[in-house]
């Protein structure tokens, strides 16, 4: 059976109960993690209560074992090797590379967590920053040149990674940080 | 510094510690409510593997590599390291009791075989302890700064200083859209704990504790007890902290926290003591004495049973009841340092032998009633 977002095989069910009503979902791996339903245990789904509590009487079943080939998304760190549904059991992950094998599911959970931030603002390794000359020019956000410059680059990746995978939500609120700033959506 | 030996340590066990740390000198800024304030980063080694998948092996390299650029970058005047791996049980929760280590850490790679080998230790700035740092807890660096009162910025400060030390050694794991990449994505951007150490016996009382609790969870702070995670409030202490670490600077967090919402709670503190005193007086009249009969009469006192009664004592010293009322002179630092010591580890230090719990329920009240009788 495939998603009932994407193109993927569904391993996911969601059966939940509204006003006398069932539905049932059919998901993938990353699509029911990109709505938070916790598919695994653990520390991940403290993490998920942190957020918020979802509806009443959610009812989770693994339908099939595991992702199959052929998903649009890493279901594998290449460095680490640790899978996201390892990452599901324990809400740890395995490396820093695991940040971009799994961006696009981390994404939208990453926001939630931190009550919609989405792009790190403040302090930067002397290291990252090192060869270009320091600005102790302060913008309107309170940002430097270079802090508001770095701030909008990472929001324009993110924005252009919520078209592609149509999370339009997460694109308005990234559109709307982008404007806060000053920048365009280019 | 003192050179460290060959080992990493340097020689002195915990029983070098200072008998009153920072964090319980009742100095600065609102210290009537606020204990102490408490700054964490969490940094992890590009290149290195985050703890979950690491072996025990690459455990081991990250950790020489931390504490070679740890003991070699002039943090403090005397930095202590300490391996847990190598640490005896009774030490590892003395560190623990004293705030200086997580129980995590204390206990190695959770529910793993072996986890009390687990290569990780802690390096501690001595003699205030104000500066502490967890290798190989959840991420790889777990620093650490604290400061008696309500001050948050002059943690940062000296945090924010020893952060960019230790990056001048090693390199940290950092992307521009993520911020200081940590094993846990709770935790990732400026890797930032903000959190104080409140005292809320006034909030208890009227019934009002509740409603702090609601508030702060609804701005999206974490209430946690005396020992964190899942820990009860016992001795009417709360630990508040922030949750968010991406998309918010430091500076903006450290502004939330110190100017808008740690005063606030404060002031409803404050406020719940003055109403209690003079609409409610005879009944936290009552409360303080019982409790101070407990403290200098009882023979057997639980852990538990000491906190609650010194949080009322101290409520009874800065609300003037204590000595109005012929209890006694005692002081709040006497206080806080009883907080400390009726813990297990610290009494068993105390009274120089290992205990069991029935013992230990009597060398407490023989303890406190010592302290408290000689201090009035
Ligand atoms: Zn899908
Ligand atoms: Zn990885």
């Amino acid at each position: 059976m495939k998603c009932d977002l994407c193109e993927n095989e569904a391993t996911v069910r969601e059966t939940s109960r509204r006003n006398g009503v069932t539905i049932e979902k059919h998901l993938c791996e990353a699509c029911a993690a990109a709505q938070g339903i916790d598919t695994g245990g653990g520390a991940f789904q403290k993490m998920i209560e942190q957020i918020a509590s979802g509806p009443a009487s959610v009812n989770i079943s693994i339908v099939t074992g595991g992702t199959k080939g052929g998903a649009a998304r890493l279901s594998v760190c290449p460095s680490c090797r640790l899978t996201f549904n390892e990452f599901k059991q324990s809400g740890l992950l395995g490396c820093a590379d695991c940040y971009r094998a799994f961006e696009g599911q981390l994404g939208p959970l990453v926001e939630r967590a931190h009550q919609g931030g989405v792009a790190h603002c403040g302090k930067v390794p002397r290291r990252q920053s090192a060869g270009k000359p320091a600005s102790p020019v302060a913008t309107s956000s309170g940002l430097s040149l270079e802090e508001r410059a770095a701030r909008l680059r990472a929001l324009q990746l993110q924005l252009e990674q919520a078209v592609k995978s149509e999370q339009y939500e997460v694109a308005a609120k990234v559109r709307d940080q982008i404007r806060k700033l000053g920048g365009s959506e280019a | 510094m003192t050179k460290p030996k060959p080992d990493g340590s340097n020689g002195e066990g915990p029983a070098a510690f200072n008998p009153l740390p920072e964090w319980l000198r009742n100095e600065g800024e609102a210290a009537d409510v606020v204990l102490s304030s408490r700054v964490r980063l969490a940094r992890n080694l590009a290149g290195h593997l985050f703890i979950v998948k690491a072996t025990r092996k690459d455990r081991q390299r990250t950790l020489e590599v931390c504490r070679d650029t740890i003991l070699h970058c002039s943090l403090a005047p005397h930095i202590a390291w300490y391996d847990l791996h190598a640490a005896n049980p009774a030490d590892r929760t003395l560190l623990v009791e004293r705030h200086l280590i997580s129980k995590q850490l204390a206990k190695g790679r959770a529910g793993g075989p072996g986890a009390a080998e687990d290569p990780r230790a802690v390096a501690i700035g001595l003699p205030d302890e104000r500066l502490s740092i967890m290798v190989n807890e959840e991420d790889h660096l777990r620093i650490q700064t604290v400061r008696s009162g309500l001050s948050l910025a002059a943690a940062w400060k000296e945090i924010d200083a020893v952060d960019d030390r230790i990056e001048a050694g090693l390199e940290y794991a950092f992307s521009p859209r993520f911020g200081y990449l940590t094993a846990c994505p709770t935790n990732v951007g400026t890797g930032l704990r903000m959190s104080v150490m409140l005292h809320l016996p006034g909030l208890r009382l009227t019934g009002d504790i509740d409603k702090v609790k609601r508030a702060a969870a609804d701005m999206g702070l974490a209430v946690r007890g005396f020992y964190g995670e899942g820990s009860d409030a016992v001795g009417d202490l709360y630990q508040l902290s922030n949750q968010t670490t991406l998309g918010k600077s430091e500076a903006s967090i450290l502004h939330d926290m110190e100017h808008e919402i740690v005063p606030r709670i404060v002031e409803y503190e404050r406020l719940s003591r003055r109403e209690l005193i003079t609409r409610r007086r005879v009944g936290v009249e009552d409360q303080v004495m019982r409790a101070w009969g407990l403290l200098t009469h009882a023979r057997l006192l639980t852990t538990d049973e000491a906190m609650g009664a010194l949080s009322l004592a101290r409520l009874g010293i800065l609300t003037g009841i204590l000595k109005a009322t012929g209890g006694a002179a005692i002081d709040v630092r006497t206080v806080n340092q009883l907080i400390l010591l009726v813990q297990p580890a610290h009494l068993q230090r105390v009274v120089g032998r290992e205990l069991d719990q029935e013992q230990r329920r009597v060398a407490r009240a023989t303890f406190v009633r010592g302290r408290v009788c000689t201090a009035s």
